[in-house]
């Protein structure tokens, strides 16, 4: 991209067909929850909880009778009305979304946020799924829209999709070290989610999106450059760039934990 | 190739989207420069730790109000 036609992704975002989506998601929001819940007497009134006969001291609903894995068939349900089968989905991807919108945030509140206007849309506009993607892949779009928003909105001159200034020869790792064969063992599964979600942190946003989407929620290049109104060149030089500081943020904690 | 040439194409190696030709140059190279062959396997063990890495509980007050939002939302349902 060159630098005079340099964008924003908060503006690239709201050009997108996607954020299109989203704008059209808030002003039909009331049809669909009521398309949705047509007919199906557990949305009424008592609503989400009393539709699974929950206690208070027990918050979580029981298990769909649906197949665990069967996601499929958990989104053909909740289209069809069985608000216990979209539960199911919640509760299955509440931790995933959370913090996937935390990492672009870098803000609980702004995350949270985001999380809860993710789900209530993909509720609203679940007869709009067509089912030629993954529900998560889908929720996962609905998140990043929300959540860039969010950041927009918080840091609206930190954003930026420009080609990164530094030169080749800035890729190239120095001192390169030996991790040994798992080097995660190293930290308590605590002790490691800080140190992944402090390197991350460090990253430039529009690095660290384009990381998230592609390395850990494993969308493909090309669904990622559309997501991010990205040309497919640029999302794969941010990757490599992604993965190459990332690697050597962690090379630190590695290199120091070993010579502990 | 050289190493500025392997961290040129480590994410097509990594991804698995190297052609043929280029990725026997590269795993030439590979089994003759220690360094490069440790930045191949750490960013490999970068992308695999963050990959594998499951996401921590939700927060129960988080949640809470995740769900409060849902159903309150179900309950503007027209009935």
């Amino acid at each position: 991209m060159s630098r005079g036609g340099m964008e924003t992704i908060a503006s690239s975002a709201r050009s997108t067909a996607s954020n299109k989506q989203t704008d059209a998601m808030v002003s039909q929001s009331n049809r669909r929850y009521a398309t949705l819940c047509r007919g199906r007497e557990p949305c009424l009134p008592g609503g989400w909880r009393a539709a699974h006969r929950l206690s208070s001291s027990n918050p979580r609903p029981a298990p769909s009778a649906i197949a665990k894995d069967d996601e499929g068939a958990l989104v053909a349900s909740a289209k069809a009305g069985d608000a216990s089968a979209f539960e199911e989905l919640v509760n299955r991807y509440e931790g995933k979304i959370f913090r996937l919108a935390m990492n672009i945030t870098q803000n609980r509140e702004d995350a949270e946020d985001a999380m809860q206007d993710a789900f209530l849309k993909s509720f609203a506009h679940l007869r709009d799924f067509q089912g030629d993607s993954r529900f998560y892949t889908w929720l996962v779009r609905i998140t990043v829209n929300e959540a860039l928003m969010k950041l927009r909105k918080r840091r609206p001159n930190q954003i930026s999709l420009d080609e990164p200034v530094e030169s080749e020869d800035d890729l190239l790792p120095r001192e390169i070290k030996d991790w040994g064969p798992t080097p995660e063992q190293q930290f308590a599964q605590t002790e490691l989610h800080t140190v992944l979600s402090n390197v991350i942190s460090q990253l430039d946003a529009g690095f660290r999106v384009v990381f998230l989407l592609r390395d850990v929620e494993e969308l493909s290049t090309e669904e990622t450059a559309q997501l991010l109104g990205l040309s497919v060149p640029a999302v794969k030089s941010r990757l490599l760039r992604a993965r190459l500081k990332l690697r050597q943020k962690l090379d630190s904690y590695f290199q120091r934990s070993q010579s502990n | 190739m050289n190493c500025r040439g392997v961290i040129r194409e480590l994410s097509d190696y990594l991804d698995g989207e190297l052609d043929a030709r280029a990725r026997e140059e590269l795993e030439r190279h590979l089994t003759n420069c220690t360094d490069c062959r440790l930045v191949v396997d750490t960013t490999r063990k970068t992308i695999q730790i963050f990959c594998n890495s499951e996401p921590v509980p939700l927060p129960e007050d988080v949640r809470a109000r995740l769900h409060k939002a849902l159903e309150k939302r179900l309950r503007q349902q027209p009935t």
